[in-house]
């Protein structure tokens, strides 16, 4: 895989940034968007706009075949059985408290256990928080290692009989670690319990299998892994969707309506109320080809070589923390530069044209066991080179000497 | 975009010595406020009597442009009304808009007016302003 190559396909990467070429190290807040992703939407917008599921005509035909087609191309890019099983939502967040709201608050009750970590995004944290004081269950954590990581050992001593759902992220979008999500997903089932997999760090880095997982719901957003903003899906097993309730109520939901009853489609159409966002997954579609075309081994491995030069060329920076394990952790490096503050990096670094995250990226219980108030972070993708890094290495130094300065 | 227009040596020595950092006696009126974006914090503690504001001090975690302008503004509004202090607090907001301002004997917070070129940081020299906003309230229904 050519980076230097795939970087040209992204148009916003071919700008200057305050006079010099950007390096754009956000992406695990979102990643930028291929030519061809643009090009389908674009395309979408000035052929086939047309409502779904409704129009008798030809447009309507084409957009609830495109809108489709995505939910098809999803299904094989993630291996669920049916496209029953995946649901569009507007990512990861609502996703997520789609399975919150309608499966967990049914089936937790006075003295049931929910079970997730300290690491938790605030989406996959506070929707257990707001279940567990509806129905009085209580939310507990699988304890951190030093470096940040879980053992199966305390997921096996926190998941219990009375524990009822588990929800944990694959990838920690601040840790970079990848959590054993399989043998959790085996520990809770074990117990009886459901497990969701928040794949909102991992879906765009790596091949995914829910099959394989075995979870019960799996969730992802598509902004992350070049789509647009405002698509995401919900994975669930059949039989799961199928004794949930709908959450939001109205347009191409319903089945029957009368004055005062009602029914609902079926899967997966009775959880996508209103108009759905077409164009998003049209998007979604054509970066799943995008990036099924580059191949997610491909990207994997890049990201991983890759981090593995950025950890061993940042270590060598005096005064860098650096948090989570060294080892068996996703492309993204956090870190602190001695007593310079994360948003005065950045500020530097923005200069520099290099763009990078600074402050608790939606995670505060995780930065106070880290013990700071906010982080700097580099996260990669497969447009970004080892240049990339050697700029950012060198603007980091150049900040510490800034800053030396002007701290003393 | 030039750093040292953000970072003036100023700016660095407020931060690098902050001015009333700490916490005032009982009876103060305190502030909290974080800046959830980013995770910056703080505590403003006020002694206001006769509508003046006798002391201010704070204590909170932030990078140097959010904790400078703390110092700053602490030293400007002591030894003034609340309505003077108000009245600081709508300058340092036309100074974030780029305006020119003048703060009379308090030159050094003009020294801020690089921000408004770094739109990203406006929130993080606000933030200890916000929360003397909220002190002149909580100390006007209290008189």
């Amino acid at each position: 895989m050519n980076s230097s190559q795939i970087r040209e396909l992204f148009p916003i990467l071919q700008q200057e940034i305050n006079g010099h070429p950007l390096v754009y190290l956000d992406s695990a807040a979102t990643s930028q968007k291929p030519e061809s992703v643009i090009h389908a939407v674009k395309r979408y917008y000035e052929w086939d706009n047309a409502n779904v599921h409704r129009g008798v005509h030809t447009l309507g035909s084409r957009a609830t075949d495109a809108y489709e087609g995505a939910r098809e191309k999803l299904q094989k890019f993630i291996n669920a059985r049916s496209t029953q099983e995946i649901i569009f939502t507007r990512g990861t967040t609502t996703a997520i408290n789609l399975v919150a709201s309608s499966y967990a608050r049914a089936v937790c009750g006075e003295g049931d256990e929910i079970v997730i970590t300290p690491m938790e995004h605030h989406s996959n944290l506070i929707p257990w928080q707001q279940v567990a004081k509806a129905t009085g269950a209580v939310l507990k954590y699988i304890p951190l290692q030093p470096d940040g990581s879980i053992t199966i050992a305390d997921a096996e001593a926190t998941i219990t009989e009375r524990t009822k759902f588990v929800s944990v992220m694959y990838v920690s979008n601040v840790l970079g670690v990848v959590n054993p999500v399989k043998e959790i997903a085996a520990i809770a089932h074990r117990h009886g319990a459901k497990m969701l997999v928040d794949g909102a760090q991992s879906t765009p880095h790596m091949k995914i299998d829910v099959q394989d997982l075995d979870c019960d719901f799996y969730t992802l957003s598509g902004h992350k892994m070049c789509a647009p903003t405002g698509i995401g899906a919900l994975y669930g097993k059949k039989v799961l969707l199928e004794g949930m309730e709908p959450i939001e109520f109205g347009g191409e939901m319903i089945d029957h309506v009368d004055l005062y009853n009602s029914t609902w489609k079926e899967l997966p159409w009775k959880f996508e109320g209103g108009t759905p966002i077409i164009a998003g997954a049209v998007g979604l579609g054509a970066a799943i080809d995008f990036l099924q075309e580059i191949g997610l081994h491909n990207i994997d491995a890049h990201e991983k070589q890759l981090t593995a030069y950025a950890m061993d060329r940042m270590s060598g920076i005096p005064d860098i923390s650096i948090y989570g394990p060294r080892d068996n952790r996703a492309g993204l490096i956090t870190f602190n530069l001695g007593d310079v503050h994360p948003h005065d990096v950045a500020t530097v670094l923005d200069t520099e044209g290099i763009a990078i995250r600074a402050g608790h990226h939606c995670c505060q219980p995780l930065m106070r066991w880290l013990e700071v108030s906010a982080t700097a972070r580099a996260s990669f993708y497969l447009y970004n080179t080892e240049q990339d890094v050697d700029r950012l290495v060198e603007a980091l130094l150049k900040t510490k000497e800034y800053f030396g300065h002007a701290i003393g | 975009m030039q750093l040292d227009d953000l970072y003036r040596r100023v700016i660095m020595d407020h931060y690098k010595n902050p001015r009333n950092r700490g916490q005032l006696e009982d009876g103060a009126v305190t502030i909290e406020l974080n800046n959830p974006t980013c995770g910056d914090k703080i505590q403003l503690q006020m002694q206001v009597e006769d509508n003046i504001v006798k002391a201010a001090k704070f204590v909170g975690e932030g990078c140097s442009i959010s904790l400078s302008s703390a110092s700053m503004m602490t030293e400007a509004v002591k030894g003034h009304t609340l309505d003077e202090a108000l009245e600081m607090a709508e300058k340092f907001s036309s100074l974030m808009k780029g305006e020119e301002v003048d703060f009379g004997d308090y030159e050094d917070l003009e020294a801020l007016s690089g921000v408004n070129k770094f739109p990203a940081r406006i929130k993080c020299a606000t933030l200890a302003w916000n929360a003397l906003r909220k002190g002149i309230e909580q100390s006007e229904h209290k008189s």
